[in-house]
């Protein structure tokens, strides 16, 4: 959140708020700058406020307090249809009454666009979707996928500089969404184009943004580039809303050459990263990705801690193991190893030492 | 059917199953079920238990809407065209006017005159000639009091006959003789065992073979005679005298081509009727003609025959062509005059009235049933009671409060004067006439149209007009262009409620309607309750029923059925 100043910003989010009934916040406290070209992605468990910002962004929800800035210019006043936002809905609002060449004229007609530059407009619209020969089809003759396609088209059809799209791919099935996101996401970076990008789908918002905001409770708990989010989450929210993650629970023992000590609810000593601690006796949480555990005492350090744990259940998935264990007393500790040749398969029951390097390693707040 | 079984296996590895389908399928002829029953009887026999029973649950609806509702409106629409009446009550006549030619000038000759002498005197004493008089009063004025005139005055015309038969000889006075002579000798006997106090049925007259063929205008005539008093007034046959008809029959019969006959016939009072046909040269004529035109000069009017001529027919045009303010005429279906024509004025009204209506419903509903569709649920329940409200008060309370309100000195005209937007002395006229009609009309029609635009209205959701806008529309194109065609199935359905029940409104204009704004249907309620002109009423509401299922079908064509949504 460093760069919320920055000059280059195209839309900054200014101390937005938003509340409905007066009485609760729904969105507190928002902060946020994105530079041209950038797709952002909202994420965060429904609730958290993300598809208020769309809104507000979009000119469907006003915003309580603060200053939403496009372009430099404060948008708080002016009507949707004037700021010039391309939207791309979740159940795809194309409109059911009008062919997919009317639906992509609708825009360029209301911009009083002439006849064949429409015509030109909408043809390498549909194309640049590959859905050029769908022009007379109705919204109702075409699939979920088709019709999203034509969705996109429709709210790139006018040149916008920014879209917005809620959830685009929450209704279809895996196969087609991740077609679609990659699709999305080339052809963002193709017309240059910023997106600001909602989703409840960790996944989706990993594999398609330069950045991803993560909302909780009305606020954005880490915005960073989505290695940067999965490796170093910066609380135990996001830790646990990214990806897969175990949790250890303990007291901050000493802090010493750049590492915790952190002494375990059980006993056990290990060394981790501090992030959110910074004193003996602190309470933490310890995050560790499952694939980052190493039960192969050859590749672990030497002087590293390691801890005992016991297998409960092992799972093959095809191109990994997800092994579920027993570690201090918690037991839904859950490593994942590759389907390499050399690879041990474990058994339930066996005793076995786990371990990680202190650097994969994180102790964040409590 | 052996394809698809053969495509569906044939990108599976095949099982035993499969191969035994396979097998069945490509024999050739029908596929077979299990039990080697072919596989569509067994199919029909296993659904034949379904029909059966979803028919059980629909008859007891089904047979009610039958008798109740189907079988009057197909009577009803019947009676726009039947006409039985006048060949019924004139059997005779309406049969010799057939070869009768109008354009001749010359009225009907002779014979006409004494069929029409027989069929008003037995309609006289059926007393049905009134009916007829009044059915065709309806085509040509004067034609009721004719025939009521007639009827009274047609007993006398005949006596002339049977007073000459009396004094020639008493035999012709007594019903017994006449009996005797023209009954069959089954029925005699039964007759003379049958006790009158006792209660039981008098045998039925039945006529000797012999003499109706010896006597047979005189025989027809006492066959009706006697039925007549055996059924409708229930005496004894043997203790009344024949009308004075049968004696003119009688004569008829005596003077025709069978009375050489009457020589060889030696049956009961044979030395009677040989006397008498001795005697009838030298009888008394009466010439029906002038008898007629002596009861009243219309009988010699073309007019009148005319329109008996043309209303013989068991089926007419007639209701219909007066429906649409035409009338038969000698030289085909004419225009009526002028100051005659109503029908079509009052259709027309009806029609654009109705359009007027439907279209202050459009108006005024559409922006309810915006409002209750985007209201929260709560709210929008709330109001929507509302607008039921006028559901439950009764139509006739509300009709009378319209007519509190827009009268002369009513509340309306009140507030306009006290705001001084009219002045005392020009009040408007808002009632008993169109405005009055439209007015009251429209509030009661009102729920029939904003219900179903509420309804269509609930389904499109918020995201189109949001959709709209973020692709640069303003609110009204965006109204305009994506939510206004989307609520077209409401405003038809809604249009089409209202236009229909409007069409055949009858109690709203009737109360504030006045004379100018009534509609087609306070006509036909005047024809079946006041002028019993049932006929035409049929013909008026057949019409209607045409015009409502045209314009149905213009809907459709235009617009298309599909496109009416009721939710």
């Amino acid at each position: 959140m460093a760069d919320t100043t920055s000059n280059d910003a195209f839309v900054e989010f200014d101390r937005v708020q938003k509340s409905y009934d007066g009485e609760n916040l729904v969105v507190k406290d928002l902060n946020l700058s994105m530079p041209k070209g950038e797709f952002l992605t909202m994420l965060g468990p429904s609730g958290s406020g993300k598809t208020t910002c769309l809104m507000m962004l979009a000119g469907f929800e006003t915003a309580t307090h603060g200053d939403i800035r496009l372009d430099g210019k404060s948008i708080n006043d002016i009507p949707p249809h004037k700021r010039g936002i391309g939207m791309v809905f979740q159940n795809y609002a194309l409109f059911p009454h009008m062919t997919v060449a009317e639906n992509l004229s609708f825009p360029l007609e209301v911009r009083k666009i002439g006849k064949s530059d429409r015509e030109d407009k909408i043809k390498t619209a549909l194309d640049r979707v590959q859905m050029g020969s769908f022009a007379g089809r109705r919204p109702a003759q075409l699939s979920g996928g088709q019709q999203q396609r034509i969705a996109l088209a429709r709210a790139l059809v006018f040149e916008p500089e920014l879209v917005l799209m809620d959830e685009p791919l929450g209704a279809l099935d895996k196969q087609l969404r991740e077609t679609l996101q990659f699709e999305i996401t080339n052809l963002a970076h193709e017309l240059g184009i910023t997106v600001v990008y909602v989703t409840h789908d960790q996944t989706e918002a990993l594999t398609m943004s330069d950045r991803v905001a993560v909302f909780d409770d009305g606020r954005i708990q880490q915005l960073a580039p989505p290695d940067k989010l999965y490796e170093e989450p910066e609380n135990s929210f996001v830790a646990q809303f990214i990806g897969e993650n175990n949790t250890l629970e303990g007291v901050v023992k000493e802090i010493k050459g750049g590492y915790a000590v952190v002494e375990l609810d059980g006993g056990a000593l290990i060394d981790a990263k501090p992030i959110n601690v910074s004193k003996a006796g602190e309470r933490t949480r310890v995050s560790i990705r499952p694939e980052r555990v190493e039960y192969n005492k050859e590749r672990l350090s030497p002087d590293a801690h390691t801890l005992k744990a016991e297998v409960l259940e092992f799972i093959y998935m095809g191109d990994i193991f997800r092994t579920r264990l027993r570690v201090a007393g918690k037991d839904d500790f859950v490593i994942k190893t590759r389907n390499a040749p050399d690879q041990v398969r474990l058994k339930p029951g066996q005793q076995i030492d786990i371990g990680w390097l202190p650097d994969d390693c994180r102790a964040l707040d409590a | 059917m052996s394809d698809v079984t053969d495509a569906t296996t044939a990108n599976q590895a095949p099982t035993p199953d499969d191969a035994a389908r396979l097998a069945d399928s490509k024999k050739a002829g029908p596929v077979l079920a299990a039990d080697g029953t072919p596989l569509k009887r067994s199919l029909n026999r296993a659904l034949r238990r379904q029909k059966l029973r979803a028919l059980m649950l629909v008859a007891p609806l089904l047979i009610f809407v039958l008798l109740t509702f189907i079988a009057p409106i197909a009577d009803m629409l019947f009676r726009s065209v039947e006409n039985q009446i006048v060949s019924e009550t004139l059997p005779r006549t309406t049969d010799l006017l057939g070869d009768w030619d109008a354009d001749a000038g010359a009225l009907p000759e002779a014979p006409v005159y004494k069929a029409l002498y027989e069929d008003i005197f037995i309609a006289q004493e059926r007393k049905e000639h009134t009916r007829l008089g009044s059915r065709l009063n309806y085509e040509l004025t004067g034609v009721s009091s004719l025939f009521r005139k007639s009827g009274r005055k047609v007993e006398d015309m005949g006596e002339v006959y049977q007073d000459q038969f009396e004094d020639l000889d008493e035999f012709w006075e007594k019903g017994e003789n006449w009996n005797q002579m023209m009954g069959s000798d089954d029925w005699l006997a039964d007759h003379a065992a049958w006790n009158e106090d006792s209660g039981d049925r008098q045998p039925r007259f039945e006529l000797r073979d012999d003499i109706a063929e010896l006597l047979p205008e005189t025989a027809a005539k006492y066959e009706i005679f006697a039925n007549f008093v055996q059924v409708e007034d229930e005496d004894n046959l043997y203790t009344e005298d024949p009308w004075a008809v049968v004696y003119s029959a009688l004569y008829d019969d005596l003077t025709g081509p069978n009375a050489a006959q009457i020589a060889n016939y030696s049956g009961f009072g044979a030395d009677k009727l040989q006397a008498a046909a001795a005697a009838v040269s030298e009888f008394e004529t009466v010439d029906f003609a002038a008898a007629f035109e002596d009861i009243d000069k219309d009988w010699s009017s073309m007019d009148v025959w005319q329109t008996i001529q043309m209303y013989s027919p068991k089926y007419t045009s007639g209701y219909f062509l007066n429906a649409v303010d035409m009338q038969k005429t000698p030289d085909g279906p004419a225009l009526r005059d002028e100051n005659e024509r109503i029908y079509g004025t009052l259709f027309m009204r009806t029609m654009f009235m109705s359009l007027m209506i439907t279209g202050s419903c459009i108006l005024l509903g559409y922006p309810v049933g915006w409002i209750l569709a985007n209201l929260p649920a709560r709210t929008a329940n709330l109001l929507m009671i509302l607008v039921l409200l006028p559901f439950w008060t009764s139509l006739l309370v509300r009709t009378s409060a319209w007519k509190v309100m827009l009268q002369q000195q009513g509340v309306i005209n009140d507030t306009l004067v006290w705001l001084g937007v009219v002045a005392d002395d020009s009040r408007l006229a808002l009632i008993n006439n169109q405005t009055g009609t439209i007015i009251a009309m429209t509030h009661i029609l009102l729920p029939f149209m904003i219900l179903p635009l509420y309804s269509v209205m609930q389904t499109i959701p918020p995201t189109y007009l949001r959709a709209a806008k973020s692709l640069g529309a303003t609110n009204w194109t965006a109204f305009w262009r994506v939510y206004f065609p989307q609520s077209v199935p409401g405003i038809g359905a809604g249009s089409i409620l209202v236009f229909i029940l409007s069409i055949g409104y009858y109690i709203t204009p009737e109360i504030v309607g006045g004379t100018t704004g009534t509609f087609i249907s306070n006509r036909i309620a005047y024809h079946i309750s006041s002028s019993l002109n049932w006929g035409l009423a049929a013909a008026l509401g057949t019409i209607l029923l045409a015009v409502v299922l045209g314009l149905y079908w213009a809907y459709d064509k235009i617009v298309g059925i599909d496109n009416v949504k009721l939710g």
